[in-house]
């Protein structure tokens, strides 16, 4: 998903939260990104800085943790971690944008399966919402 | 934890005058087809027409449009490049024509990100192409997707039509409105579909001829739409969507 397309849909979503929890101020958001989609957390960073003003999230504090990327074989069961390294830009820059299309480029590695789970670290995600009632 | 992404799924669509997901029970009664004509169609009589490809595992309405080698332009997401007159999206963006193995979950995944991350403009109509049948795919779109209605498309068999019948009954039960049926690919007369459809209270929007020689309008849009099938399509539009 592209940075400011997800920092739009990350504001929304703790906007919604807030009001359903019946939050006065939300303090802090954690959000996870996982390494697959390789967003870009400067410009995450610098989007969620610019919405936020426009939100009633002005002082709330995100924080961006990177999760690494597992994948397990379901053929031979083999696990590993994603490596961007290995991809070159073309299809970096096409996971980035829909990482279930890694299953059409990346292969296990010990049979060459496409068939393969990501254990963690696909996408993005809210993990926490701290605020005052 | 809580995906981000679903909540700003409506504000994405919310130009969009018409959604209409042509879809089927199973493969193989010509939805792809279908789904293209008509937004070839409506795109020539002037309306601003999107067109949504959401068989992940099997896409080929960037085959039939002859979709040359584009790239959606990111722009605070991602804004589907036009051709032949319509906004296009697809995952073969992405996949680049390569087989992409993907399990239920996965498509799930995939559909809700493409649905997030496009920015569809004002659009008088978005004609979805769907996966067939009762699928993952086909429960996200209809959770996800809040104003979709439906045209199925059927074959003269009653086989199609029985999981057509199925697919029916279970849009019903979700209230989902259906806006006809389609009889595809008819070879020999017979009441038996119109009979069908009709006696579900829903609007039979006619029948469409096996042509022969579509398959030869492959990749070739003019040609398409000067096909029987084209032409009859187009018909179906003048009597049943556009009255």
């Amino acid at each position: 998903m592209h940075e400011w397309a997800l920092a739009e849909a990350v504001i929304s979503t703790a906007s919604k939260i807030a009001e359903e929890e019946g939050l006065k101020e939300v303090t802090e958001v954690i959000i996870k990104i996982g390494e697959l989609q390789q967003i870009e957390g400067e410009i995450l960073e610098f989007a969620l800085s610019q919405l936020k003003s426009t939100s009633n999230l002005e002082n709330t504090d995100f924080i961006i943790e990177t999760v690494n990327s597992d994948f397990k074989c379901r053929v031979c069961g083999h696990k590993w971690s994603f490596s961007k390294e290995e991809l070159d830009e073309e299809v970096r820059e096409d996971i980035h944008f829909v990482p279930e299309v890694a299953h059409a480029y990346v292969r296990c590695p010990k049979c060459g399966s496409p068939d393969f789970e990501v254990l963690q670290g696909r996408g993005v995600w809210i993990e926490t919402i701290k605020g005052v009632k | 934890m809580v995906d981000p992404r679903t909540s700003i799924i409506d504000e994405r669509m919310k130009g969009i005058q018409n959604i209409i997901a042509v879809s089927s029970g199973k493969g193989g009664v010509g939805k792809s087809l279908v789904a293209s004509t008509l937004a070839l169609i409506l795109a020539k009589k002037g309306y601003d027409i999107g067109l949504f490809d959401l068989d992940f595992t099997s896409p080929s309405t960037h085959l039939i449009l002859g979709v040359g080698d584009l790239y959606p332009e990111e722009e605070y997401g991602v804004i589907p490049p036009k051709v032949h007159g319509l906004r296009y999206m697809s995952i073969v963006y992405y996949s680049r024509g390569d087989v992409l193995p993907l399990r239920g979950a996965d498509i799930s995944n995939a559909l809700i990100e493409l649905l997030s991350v496009t920015r569809w403009e004002a659009l008088d109509f978005l004609i979805i192409d769907m996966p067939p049948g009762i699928s993952d795919a086909a429960l996200d779109i209809i959770r996800l997707i809040e104003r979709v209605k439906f045209l199925m498309v059927t074959t003269p068999s009653q086989l199609a039509f029985e999981t057509v019948r199925k697919f029916i009954k279970l849009l019903s039960e979700l209230r989902i409105p259906i806006i006809g049926v389609i009889e595809n690919m008819k070879i020999r007369e017979s009441p038996f579909i119109q009979q069908q459809v009709e006696g579900m209270d829903l609007k039979f929007w006619g029948e469409v001829p096996f042509d022969t020689r579509l398959e030869e309008a492959i990749g070739d849009v003019d040609r398409l739409l000067e096909t029987d099938f084209g032409k009859k399509i187009g018909e179906l539009i003048e009597k049943n969507l556009e009255t």
